[in-house]
């Protein structure tokens, strides 16, 4: 599947889309983004082999597989965050929108601008609710009315609005979990991020403040490209347009086993061991 | 709500399922008005239709397994889900026996009919509304709605045990009738089939309403003595 021409691709991932009766897809989707691949290093050992995947636009993306294959790290490497870790080292390409984040001539600040993150443990800085959302954009320069502006319409799209809007000078670290992750996602969104990674954004939360999250995620999709890693495979089946199943080789790296729609994977799954894992026969 | 998107999907299940059994009901109203009037064009047209209800059917199956695999339904919503999936394929075959009427008008060609219409289009009319009643029970998820439609089957039972007694004299006194006889038996045999597919649709009500399975009507059949 992945050896196929680009054009082919995406009139794959169109038709897929068109045979999904859950989607309302009316347009066609571009890639944003397109690992190539892409081997990663923590030291001599290599977390993630030679994996080539595409993510759609306006599309959510689930990288499901069991612990230690590499989900995160594959995750991170497409905002270029893995590098901060020391003794790392990338190799291969990772293009947004056509362009190499590796590239010696990228902004890494822009890049990681243009592609925000969520974590897995809701993290605001013990700061007022405002602040917290309103640190990117003065980063940036933003002040005033348009500050205020940015940080209403953020909190409004994390659909955290109206439970903070007679709070805004309160901390963050005041809110609930469930509130305090939408107030990362507002904050991730303040920058107008094109693409938004979530590394395991519910794993910290109950199954209602969780509901909400995937219900916002939805939301945001017409938005945003979402690329969310989970061991919640129930998750990624409710909540993703396309999944990727990820295991390790033999010599314990990271490699893709299969990437499709959403729907297709967890009915019928192309590779056994996808099957094996779905199905919990192990893992 | 925090399922807002799960729950829309279900709701446009339920609405393409209601109206499957809007037009499963035309089928059956346009059978009967064929067989009446002999009418090629409309039996023709009906057989048509009956695929594109095929397809609506398929449809409904497909996005139900696609809720079934990723949206892990528990409770009402796994028994609502599983009721549309059932109710579509009774409604499919509904539209088989609806289209076996327009079968039975290619059949016939231009053979007169036997003797004039009356019983069947009281077995059609009464499909017909139960079929309506029925899915107006599982749109109230109203368990004593769907039994109450249940009950009404007797009466089509009793016609078509009356269709085939007056039959019966028809071709003892004269068995070179007897074809004609049949394909009016056929339409009525067929008629009677979809009560039953009804039955079933009632049983399905109660479940998603009350999570009971009951069945319904099985000392009610049909008998020729």
């Amino acid at each position: 599947m992945l050896a196929t021409k680009p054009s082919e691709r995406l009139s794959m991932f169109t038709r897929a889309l068109e045979n999904n009766p859950q989607e309302n897809v009316t347009t066609t989707t571009n890639i944003k983004m397109r690992v190539q691949n892409l081997n990663f290093y923590y030291g001599t050992f290599r977390a993630i082999a030679d994996v080539t995947m595409d993510i759609p636009e306006n599309r959510i993306t689930a990288i499901i597989g069991s612990s230690g294959c590499g989900k995160s790290t594959l995750l991170r490497t497409l905002n270029r965050m893995g590098e901060l870790v020391a003794h790392t080292r990338t190799q291969g390409t990772v293009l947004l929108d056509g362009e190499n984040i590796y590239d010696r001539n990228m902004d890494v600040v822009l890049v990681r601008r243009r592609v925000g993150m969520v974590f897995q443990r809701p993290n605001p800085f013990p700061k007022p609710i405002f602040d917290n959302v309103a640190y990117g954009p003065r980063l940036l320069g933003v002040r005033g009315q348009e500050l205020e502006q940015i940080v209403e319409q953020s909190l409004r799209d994390a659909a955290l609005w109206d439970e903070v809007k007679d709070k805004l000078h309160e901390s963050g670290l005041a809110l609930s979990g469930g509130q305090q992750q939408r107030l990362c996602v507002a904050r991730a969104i303040a920058i107008k991020p094109e693409v938004i990674l979530m590394d395991e954004p519910c794993a910290a939360l109950d199954p209602i403040a969780t509901y909400k999250i995937e219900e916002l995620m939805l939301t945001l999709r017409s938005a945003y490209t979402i690329v969310i890693v989970t061991h919640n495979m129930q998750q990624a089946a409710r909540v993703s347009d396309f999944t990727a199943f990820m295991n390790m080789n033999p010599q314990r790296a990271g490699v893709l086993v299969e990437f499709g729609p959403t729907k297709q994977i967890f009915t019928n799954p192309t590779k056994p061991e996808t099957e094996d894992y779905i199905t919990g026969r192990f893992g | 709500m925090p399922r807002d998107t799960f729950e829309k999907q279900v709701h446009d299940l339920e609405n393409t399922l209601l109206e499957m059994g809007t037009r499963v009901e035309r089928t059956i109203e346009a059978g009967v008005d064929a067989l009446k009037t002999r009418d090629r064009a409309l039996a023709e047209s009906l057989i048509a239709r009956d695929a594109e209800i095929n397809r609506t059917r398929y449809e409904l199956e497909d996005r139900t397994y696609t809720l079934l695999a990723t949206q892990q339904p528990l409770a009402s919503d796994l028994r609502e889900i599983i009721a549309i999936l059932l109710i579509a394929i009774e409604l499919e075959r509904i539209a088989d026996h609806a289209k076996n009427l327009a079968e039975i008008v290619m059949h016939m060609g231009d053979e007169p009919l036997l003797k004039p219409l009356i019983d069947i289009p009281r077995m059609a009319d009464l499909c017909r509304e139960m079929l309506t009643q029925s899915l107006d029970a599982f749109a109230r998820r109203d368990a004593e709605a769907g039994r109450s439609v249940c009950a009404r089957d007797d009466v089509l039972d009793q016609l078509y045990q009356q269709i085939f007694r007056e039959l019966l004299t028809y071709v003892l006194a004269d068995p070179r009738t007897v074809n004609r006889a049949l394909s009016l038996l056929f339409a009525a045999h067929n008629l009677e089939r979809i009560g039953d597919r009804i039955t079933n649709i009632g049983e399905r009500v109660i479940y998603a309403a009350t999570g009971r399975l009951e069945e319904l009507n099985v000392e009610h059949q049909p008998r020729f003595d």
